[in-house]
């Protein structure tokens, strides 16, 4: 444990930098190229742990205890929003039997 | 020691993330994600942010994953029923993603040494005691106003996802 909490004073915080840079793009990138809704949802959720990740970082660098209670705030939102999208997909899917956001497209021009 | 378990956390959330893009059964992206999330969790541990990181367990690992598998296991989706984007759509996807990466990236070479490591002293504001002493005291009313918001979560949940009486 005296070990860890060493980990402020070896690794530099640019490495949590990149870390969370290359979550986040992966997010992105599960974003623009899954047709399933579901999968679209999961990388969302790869993104707020990106953005959380970070924060988290920042607070314990600077010492600071105020990022770690947004990132308290961030999960509450992210849990509701995950229940109601979910409620909203199985809807969805009830109505065209399928999750793929390309039979989503009756508002398209 | 510590930035050895710090790379090896590190490979294996990037694995992982990139294991729930590219798997085609959805399944095994949900169980990817619930690996990525606990490598997360890890990275809160090292970072001695000990209740974020049971919280993110016991939140993400433990309901919202369970919720994304039992709505995977309900609409019974599987490999066979997935259907993929064309690969011109991928390629431009994977050329987006990566250009977005190094667009961040190349921002965060910008804002170089602005944090030096070895001046803070040991950690003790993730703890408990000291995390909750904060929240129950500035940020009281968010908090509750937080369960407003979770119980309206739930009753549109519960409109959204029951079947419509006729």
């Amino acid at each position: 444990m005296e070990e860890l909490e060493q980990i402020v004073r070896i690794l530099p915080i640019e490495n949590y930098l990149v870390l969370s840079t290359i979550l986040f793009s992966i997010g992105v990138l599960g974003v623009l190229m899954r047709r399933n809704a579901i999968i679209i949802f999961m990388s969302i959720e790869l993104m707020l742990n990106s953005v959380n990740l970070l924060l988290v970082a920042f607070s314990t660098y600077m010492q600071n205890a105020t990022a770690q209670v947004f990132v308290f705030f961030i999960m509450v939102v992210a849990a509701a929003e995950v229940a109601v999208g979910l409620a909203i997909l199985v809807m969805i899917f009830r109505n065209t039997r399928s999750t793929d956001i390309e039979s989503l497209k009756k508002l398209k021009w | 020691m510590g930035d050895y378990i710090f790379y090896f956390l590190a490979f294996l959330s990037i694995i992982s993330a990139l294991m729930v893009v590219f798997s085609k059964n959805p399944m095994y992206s949900v169980l990817y994600l619930v690996l990525c999330f606990f490598s997360i969790a890890g990275h809160y541990i090292l970072l001695s942010a000990e209740f974020l990181a049971f919280v993110h367990i016991i939140v993400y690992a433990g309901a919202i994953m369970v919720l994304f598998l039992f709505v995977l296991m309900l609409l019974n989706l599987n490999s066979k029923t997935e259907s993929f984007k064309t690969p011109l759509w991928k390629f431009a996807a994977i050329c987006s993603g990566s250009a977005l990466m190094l667009v961040i990236l190349a921002s965060f070479k910008e804002t170089q040494n602005f944090i030096t490591p070895g001046s803070p002293p040991a950690t003790t504001i993730g703890t408990v005691k000291n995390l909750g002493t904060i929240l129950f005291n500035e940020y009281i009313l968010p908090f509750e106003i937080s369960s407003v918001l979770f119980i309206s979560a739930m009753v549109g949940a519960v409109i959204l996802a029951k079947k419509e009486l006729d």
